[in-house]
């Protein structure tokens, strides 16, 4: 089938003519996703001062005495929920997902620019929301980042009257940005593709993305039903989720509700959540691997397929959160098989990125150090995720440090570096400049290894059993005073990678105006983003005519090829035909 | 080359730091040791991986790094036989850890015919327990009738419920080498069932009865916590398992009361605790005002389960009995000459009838910020101060304000709140590690304009 490019077809792009028109109320998908990006790195900086606060209490209690037990608890809640959705998911998909896709596919702008843009404005809207929430009556809500009723709606906990309505309406919000951004990936990335830009030519990062939208598009529904719901409960005292309790010795006059069914609903949205942050840093950093190892990457196709796997798989085990929920303890033999099933994929991607190094010429640029990064922080929130995925090893683990170290290092610290890695990557795509190196190589070096300090101890603290979201331990006969010690050692190094960050910050504004001239493609990369008539792009991308590819993204390092690699809209000579026949 | 060396220096590490670690599991008191084995077949397996996948990925670095500008790498998009191989693998080492962990979870979901049944019953922030009694049948509950004559929520026309044993406080005991079966059942949020000593936890959850199994191979007493957030008190929610031989949990049962006899305990007569009064008056008090240079607070208007309870901690060395504690400790004798339970109910009484007057207001501080800091407070004292029952949390606006302060300074130092068996004096204790002398004035601030 002849591939159309929607966007050389009907009307040209309409060019904006006002500094505000180009910056502002922009419908270029760049701008967009920079502005996606900086609004989710303002977010996260405020996510990370929270979890600073939480360090201090947990390493040095009675110290500081800087929070009281209800904002211990709203730290907990609005970090969680602002890193996972406001942070991840925002800078994933709305970020590198908007200036990718119609880069890498060869399209001149999303398919649909103007809802774009309002997707943008609307995620603005529901961050702004979120934040309002500090300031309302008792705070936010202090209920974790799970939400679960009927203690996220019921007086015992911190705001649960404003606090919740907030965060319930920011959610809700978020879902309507996410939606209108996410159609417009799908669409683009499949019916946008350039002349030549068949499925299996497209770069791993927009099959990464795409996935991920598209989990998103299925997955985000339940949770926002679950918060309308939730809201109903909390303002029209509906029973959707509270049976007949006695809050505070007091009946609230529901019954009838399943708190089990809240959280159905929620992991049947947050699982795949869960792949909705990890699918797009499988695919970013197939990319950069391969880039930087000057090497194809290995399994193309298997790497394709297991994306696809992971992401159909992640629809069928959401209930491995909840082995120890009270739910029908029949339904773990289940959960904890589909969940295990999993492995396979994700180990198969694993191999992959591993044997792309094999026999490689591994550039050790600060890129591809954080990507390397990445597959050591991954194989370990991974191999933690079968002790957690296997219902009867979950059980003494499950609600303890165990956990916490778990999901940071798999959703956290391994995702968080390809984002990092992408940014070091790309940047001199959209400003024209390279990142400072030593800058760079410092924030590395102490993410890294700073990280692994912080979260390797909380596995085994976690199995002797502290239990997470706990503001104080408080006399506990079966922890040793060792833990004291740990817990003040984590602190330490978490302020330290805290503070490093602030270094990565700088290094985007000072590169800005100081660093090194990049050229349009510094790592000599084979994708279509770096073959742009100019650089940054302008708007349209790419001037008057599309690019027409001709390879897959992988031509590096073909033999008899004279460079290193070869542009995948590089026009081929008579002698390269033996070239790939992908 | 450095990242290479830094990774195979952070696998050596880590399992240095696996065998070398002080934090593993703690001795093992139940039959579930099976769950142990499990989670030693995942290390094993796992730890294979690990080890195996980074080696080898620092190998490829430093084997294949850019040495030189004309170094090429391999063109090989794909092989199958490899790829094939690495499933075949993977899958292998899935299988060896999901068999055995699917047939250990098979034993958890069929609890043994004969195991004991125990209620445990979790509230904001608090443990309560139940027995089913002679019947050996728990009788009918309902959240709906709860209230501070009936805790439990018992239902009256249910005679299986007559005879159940109720447990007020926060300790239960159960018998060595007896399998036991936990219902577990929620008046108010979800709340967990953990022992770590037992391995097995769940959640409680309102309006089902989800529950687990153990089997208790060793004696001695091991804490219980709640490990599903439940609210601002979650960390303080404690309770304890007391593991003992047969004939010391026969004799410990027998002593614990059912519920046909609590209905039929007597309330207080003020009049008889009039004649009991006249000690106390001598420093708190014709009326219970309270005399600040004797440092006595005010107790008037305060809620009679506290008075009750404070004297009964002071009768029993639970209150008063830190020798830092110098006005606890002059009340701690004063406590104990009242006779009995009956006497203590009878002076609560007395005290119950005495007129309420706001008491003098002597703390400065400044109430705004105090505010803010009273969020946590309000969870259970209320949003006007006026004590919660159902949480164990006392009135505190219009009382005393300099006796607050020095209770909430005797918190922060583990004067008050220490003893093991001071349950809600424990849970102030972790509550109030993030106050300093100034917000406490603060706060108490605050309080005085309620």
């Amino acid at each position: 089938m002849a591939h159309v490019a929607l966007a050389d077809k009907g009307q040209e792009l309409s060019h904006p003519k006002t500094w505000v028109g180009m910056y502002v109320w922009s419908q270029d998908h760049k701008v967009i996703g920079i502005q996606y990006i900086i609004t989710a790195i303002a977010v996260g900086l405020i996510a990370l001062v929270l979890s600073a606060l939480m360090r201090l209490q947990l390493g040095f209690p009675g110290v500081f005495t800087l929070i009281q037990p209800n904002e211990y608890y709203q730290a907990v809640t609005m970090h969680g929920m602002i890193m996972i959705i406001f942070m991840l998911t925002a800078f994933f998909l709305g970020g590198f997902g908007n200036i990718l896709i119609p880069l890498m596919v060869g399209a001149r702008d999303m398919a649909f620019p103007y809802m774009n843009m309002l997707s943008y404005w609307v995620y603005l809207l529901s961050v702004l929301v979120l934040c309002a929430s500090f300031f309302v009556p008792e705070g936010p809500t202090g209920a974790g980042w799970t939400l679960y009723p009927p203690q996220a709606i019921t007086e015992g906990t911190a705001g649960s009257d404003w606090g919740i309505i907030c965060m319930t309406v920011a959610l809700g919000l978020f879902v309507i940005a996410f939606t209108m951004g996410g159609l417009n990936y799908v669409t683009t990335a499949f019916q946008a593709r350039t002349r030549g830009m068949s499925l299996m030519r497209v770069p791993l990062s927009v099959w990464g993305i795409v996935m991920a939208t598209i989990l998103g598009l299925l997955a985000f529904p339940a949770l926002l039903v679950s918060v309308v719901m939730m809201t109903l409960d909390k303002t029209l005292n509906t029973s959707f989720f509270i049976p007949a309790i006695s809050s505070f010795g007091e009946s609230t006059g529901q019954e009838g509700g399943s708190p089990i069914l809240f959280q159905h609903l929620f992991w049947f949205f947050g699982h795949p959540e869960v792949y909705i942050v990890a699918l797009p840093a499988f695919g970013i950093v197939s990319d950069l691997i391969s880039t930087h190892a000057r090497k194809n990457i290995f399994g193309y196709r298997m790497m394709v397929w297991a994306l696809v796997a992971i992401g159909g798989l992640s629809f069928i085990v959401w209930a491995h959160h909840m082995y120890v929920s009270g739910m029908n303890p029949y339904f773990g033999f289940f959960f904890a098989t589909t969940t295990l099933i999993i492995a396979v994929p994700t180990a198969i991607k694993v191999y992959n990125w591993i044997l792309t190094l094999w026999e490689g010429n591994i550039h050790l640029t600060v890129p591809m150090l954080f990507a390397i990064g990445f597959i050591f922080t991954f194989i370990h929130g991974g191999i933690t995720g079968l002790f957690l995925g296997n219902v009867v090893v979950d059980v003494p683990l499950s609600d303890t440090y165990f956990v916490v170290g778990h999901f940071h290092m798999v959703m956290g610290v391994s995702p968080f570096l390809v984002l990092f890695g992408g940014i070091y990557h790309w940047y001199p795509k959209l400003t024209g400049r390279l990142l400072n190196d030593t800058m760079g190589k410092i924030h590395f070096w102490v993410t890294f290894l700073g990280t692994y300090a912080i979260y390797l101890p909380m596995h085994y603290i976690g199995i002797l059993g502290v239990p997470r979201r706990y503001y104080a331990m408080g006399t506990t006969e079966f922890l040793p005073d060792s833990v004291a010690t740990v817990n003040a050692s984590i602190t330490i190094a978490a302020l330290i990678v805290g503070t490093v960050q602030l270094l990565f910050i700088v290094n985007i504004v000072w590169s800005l105006f100081k660093g090194k001239q990049a050229g349009s493609n510094p790592w000599r990369a084979t994708t279509l983003e770096w073959q742009t008539p100019d650089t940054p792009p302008k708007h349209g991308n790419w001037g008057p005519e599309l690019p027409i590819v001709y390879r897959w993204a992988y031509s590096y390092s073909v033999p008899g090829a004279k460079e290193d690699y070869i542009p995948q809209n590089e026009v081929p000579s008579e002698n390269s035909k033996h070239e790939e026949s992908t | 080359m450095a990242i290479a060396i830094i990774i195979i220096l952070l696998v050596i590490g880590s399992v240095i730091f696996h065998f070398m670690s002080p934090w593993y599991f703690t001795e093992l008191a139940s039959n579930w040791g099976a769950i142990d084995a499990t989670v030693t077949i995942t290390f094993v397996v796992c730890g294979i991986v690990f080890v195996a996948t980074n080696l080898f990925m620092a190998y490829c670095i430093i084997r294949f790094r850019n040495k030189s500008k004309d170094q090429r790498a391999k063109y090989e998009p794909e092989n199958k036989k490899l790829e094939g191989w690495l499933i075949v693998v993977t899958t292998i080492g899935v299988v060896a850890m999901l068999a055995p962990g699917l047939i250990v979870w098979g034993k958890f979901v069929s609890p043994p015919e004969n195991a004991a049944i125990v209620e445990a019953i979790g509230q904001q922030w608090q443990w309560s327990f139940r027995f089913p009694g002679e019947d050996g049948e728990l009788g009918k509950v309902d959240a709906k009738k709860i209230n501070i004559d009936n805790p439990f929520g018992m239902n009256d026309e249910d005679p299986y419920g007559q005879d159940d044993i109720l447990i007020a406080g926060n300790e239960v005991h159960i018998p060595l080498g007896q399998p036991v079966k936990f219902l577990l059942r929620s008046k108010d949020v979800l709340h967990n069932f953990t022992v770590p000593q037992f391995r097995v936890k769940m959640d409680l959850v309102p309006g089902m009865v989800p529950w687990l199994w153990l089997t208790p191979t060793r004696t001695g007493t091991f804490e219980i916590l709640c490990e599903e957030l439940c609210g601002i008190g979650h960390h303080t929610m404690r309770g304890k398992v007391v593991v003992e031989e047969e004939e010391d949990f026969q004799a410990w049962l027998a002593q614990q009361p059912t519920y046909a006899q609590l209905s039929a305990q007597q309330p207080g007569d003020a009049v008889t605790g009039k004649a009991l009064y006249a000690v106390c008056s001598a420093c708190h008090g014709l009326e219970g005002e309270g005399n600040q240079a004797l440092n006595a607070p005010k107790i008037s208007g305060q809620e009679d389960w506290y008075i009750k309870r404070q004297l009964s901690y002071f009768k029993h060395g639970i209150r008063g009995a830190n020798p830092q504690d110098t006005f606890g400790q002059q009340m701690a004798p004063m406590a104990a000459t009242l006779a009995d339970e009956t006497a203590i109910n009878n002076i609560a009484a007395y005290i119950q009838s005495l007129p309420d007057k706001p008491a003098t207001q002597t703390v400065s501080g400044d109430a705004r910020n105090g505010k803010k800091l009273y969020v946590t407070c309000s969870k259970c004292h209320g949003k006007q101060a006026k004590g919660k029952w159902a949480v164990n949390a006392p009135r505190i606006a219009g009382m005393s304000d300099w006796y607050m302060a020095t209770q909430l300074k005797n918190f922060k130092q583990g004067i008050r709140g220490a003893h093991p068996q001071d349950v809600t004096g424990r849970q102030m204790e972790s509550m109030v590690l993030s106050l300093n002398d100034e917000k406490i004035d603060d706060l108490i601030a605050y309080i005085n304009t309620l």
